[in-house]
């Protein structure tokens, strides 16, 4: 591990995390990446900013989300206290929510009268729509063909809010296609335009931006446990495909020696089948959408295309905190099959009544291997962050059912 | 403050063809072909032909899965020649190909930062240089990247040309001049390559901004597609690129599965040397 005082002092004033970040960008962006970075670094000063956003988090979105203790899945594993962090109960059911108020305030306060976003899922692109319909601004979301056939009831949800949707086409129709398409859009149209991106990943400063909108994750879920435990977790566990909700858990407890933090991956069909979305499990470091971090890529430096059970976890990278946490040996990065995590994910319905997201049951099925070895007074918290709605056609599907 | 960067002697092709151009009291016709579409042997010899048929610089793509600035022309273009098994490696075969039987053109490599981090910087320098190329354009590395690769190639003599646009602004472009040898490459449009095109005029009153601040000529490309663009285009600028149409010629050309035809190479070096035709004097 790395000697540092802190792991909380990052980005650099250049956007990097140790090597990685950074601002891979075509000249055309970069006047308005530097434009972004300063009116964020004035946001952030400004109370009326926070206070507006607390506002919003409070009366819109229905913050602070419950700690909730899983007492069904505590007792079935046998071993480690399961606490779920409950962002699936947000606005628009995930905590995309959170980073897309937060942006959209910064975008009013730049004069932009048109927002883009890529989605893959499209639990990003709703709450992309949905603070568009908020804030009265035309709102066009990229996202690729494969998703949007997966995905049905988030694109429609997207058209009753009132955004465009664009198809993608090009390479294989996911997410990465979809950010492509987004930045090009970026380019013709940077003038009134503002790109507002929904992973902690992308150029500086929109790791850090992201990471800091979604930390209110974390700070709730440190205040909470406080009280309903008397202290700390012992272990923390969020799903990662770019890495905002994990990095939105993680971050306020990265100096909390104490806690164990564990990030999971999407394995897909496993790790050995090279078809799988786990960027720091299987891939190696490279440069893409404006940073360097961990890519799915072959010797020649080409992206490999990722492969999940979920929409939301198919992207073939990660956003560069995550790589630099990984290489540090802060964070500790796992990974979950898809047959995981449809495990995890019927048997949270059964025993809990909540029905996860496909990106937390991945979450859930890392949970499942560690919890019954642990001592029953060891505290777990998992990031609940999406609700499972918008999922039930790929599980049915899957499980061989027709609805 | 960073130490002074020891600029390398580069191989003076770029230099001594721009000198060439002036002397002749005529624009530079610079043309773009993705490497290896749509197969090796096509473009080597289509490669080949292009200083005779009037190409005074050639561009050569470095094919990228994700070529985030260009239009569909090139992703396409891109993807063709991935899946005919193109490489940075074999980039590089082409050129030192190219290479045997033209000792004068400048040849320069445009592409995207991954493939060449992936190969490594410092021996991809040395393979560039030896290959026979003479400058990179590397379109995701501003100079707040420098130190990346900008600079040790100007360490290494290889020339890093860099692409100043609509949006580089008065405060912003000295820092974008500062580490750019050979030419400067005007983006002439706010957009990706093959779309719009730039009216004459604005564009006239940018290059004269660049004049102003720095003594390299300037290229201008995106958006120019046929010989009377390209005349309007040197009538204000030290030379024209072109690349989607003539990578939309190329494709046109192909058969159903995207292969060659006989009539591709032909096709591609007429429609190049009527472009060029742009920038003869009368």
């Amino acid at each position: 591990m790395e000697s540092v005082n802190t792991f909380r002092s990052g980005p650099d004033e250049s956007g990097h995390f140790g090597i990685f970040g950074g601002r891979f960008v075509a000249e055309t962006l970069m006047p308005l990446v530097l434009a972004v970075e300063e009116a964020y670094e004035s946001a952030k000063s400004d109370p009326e900013f926070a206070s507006e956003l607390e506002y919003l988090f409070k009366h819109y979105v229905g913050r602070p989300s419950p700690l909730y203790f899983a007492p069904r899945l505590t007792e079935h594993y046998g071993g480690a206290k399961i606490y779920f962090k409950r962002d699936e109960l947000n606005h628009t059911g995930a905590h995309k929510i959170n980073n897309c108020l937060g942006q959209i305030l910064l975008a009013k306060r730049m004069g932009k009268k048109r927002i883009i976003a890529e989605t893959g899922a499209g639990q990003h692109g709703v709450a992309t729509a949905t603070v568009c319909a908020l804030f009265d601004l035309p709102c066009v979301v990229y996202m690729g063909e494969t998703d949007i056939e997966r995905q049905k009831p988030n694109v429609f949800r997207m058209k009753l809010l009132g955004a465009e949707i664009v198809p993608v086409t090009s390479g294989t129709g996911t997410l990465k296609d979809a950010m492509n398409d987004a930045l090009r859009d970026w380019v013709a149209n940077v003038e009134t335009t503002y790109y507002l991106i929904g992973t902690a990943a992308g150029p500086h400063p929109y790791p850090e931006m992201v990471r800091d909108f979604q930390s209110v994750i974390g700070i709730e879920a440190k205040e909470q446990m406080l009280e309903a435990e008397g202290r700390l977790p012992d272990t923390l566990v969020a799903c990662i495909g770019g890495g905002s909700n994990a990095i939105g858990l993680f971050h306020p407890f990265l100096d909390d020696s104490s806690v164990a933090i564990h990030g999971v991956e999407a394995a897909g069909h496993g790790i050995s089948s090279g078809e799988h979305a786990a960027s720091l499990t299987g891939g190696s470091p490279g440069v893409l959408h404006g940073n360097r971090t961990y890519l799915l890529q072959n010797e020649d430096g080409q992206i490999q295309d990722a492969h999940s059970i979920s929409a939301g976890l198919d992207y073939p990278g990660i956003g560069p905190e995550h790589s630099w946490l990984h290489e540090s040996g802060r964070v500790k990065y796992v990974s979950a099959t898809d047959e995981e995590a449809l495990e995890a994910f019927k048997l949270c319905c059964r025993m809990e009544g909540i029905i996860p997201a496909l990106e937390p049951a991945h979450a859930l099925a890392y949970v499942s291997r560690i919890a019954p070895d642990l001592p029953k007074d060891h505290i777990i918290c998992m990031n609940m962050c999406g609700r499972g709605d918008k999922d039930i056609f790929t599980v049915a599907d899957a499980l061989g059912e027709v609805i | 403050m960073s130490a002074p960067i020891l600029v390398a002697d580069d191989s003076g092709r770029i230099r001594n063809r721009f000198a060439a151009l002036k002397a002749e009291g005529r624009g530079g016709f610079v043309t773009f072909l993705t490497a290896g579409d749509p197969d090796p042997e096509t473009f080597a010899e289509i490669l080949r032909g292009l200083p005779e048929a009037g190409a005074d610089l050639i561009e050569i793509g470095i094919p990228f899965s994700d070529p985030m600035a260009d239009g569909p022309a090139i992703q396409a273009a891109s993807l063709r020649a991935l899946t005919a098994g193109a490489s940075l490696r074999k980039t590089l075969d082409l050129v030192r190909g190219f290479r045997e039987n033209d000792a004068e053109t400048p040849i320069i490599l445009m592409g995207y930062y991954n493939p060449i981090y992936q190969y490594g910087v410092d021996h991809f320098l040395v393979d560039f240089k030896e290959a026979g190329a003479d400058g990179l354009i590397i379109v995701d590395l501003p100079p707040e990247e420098d130190v990346e690769l900008c600079i040790p190639a100007l360490e290494t003599g290889v020339n890093f040309i860099r692409l100043a646009t609509p949006t580089t602004d008065d405060k912003r472009l000295p820092a974008v001049l500062k580490n750019t040898s050979g030419f400067v490459y005007y983006v002439s449009i706010l957009g990706i390559t093959g779309t719009s095109s730039a009216a004459a005029s604005d564009v006239g009153a940018a290059v004269a901004r660049l004049k102003r601040h720095t003594d390299l000529p300037v290229a201008v490309g995106f958006g120019i597609n046929s010989a009377e663009a390209v005349r309007d285009i040197v009538s204000v600028a030290d030379a024209a690129v072109l690349g989607s149409a003539i990578v939309n010629r190329l494709a046109d050309s192909l058969d159903e599965n995207d292969a060659a035809t006989p009539k591709t190479v032909d096709t591609v070096l007429s429609f190049v040397r009527e472009l060029a035709s742009g920038v003869q004097t009368s």
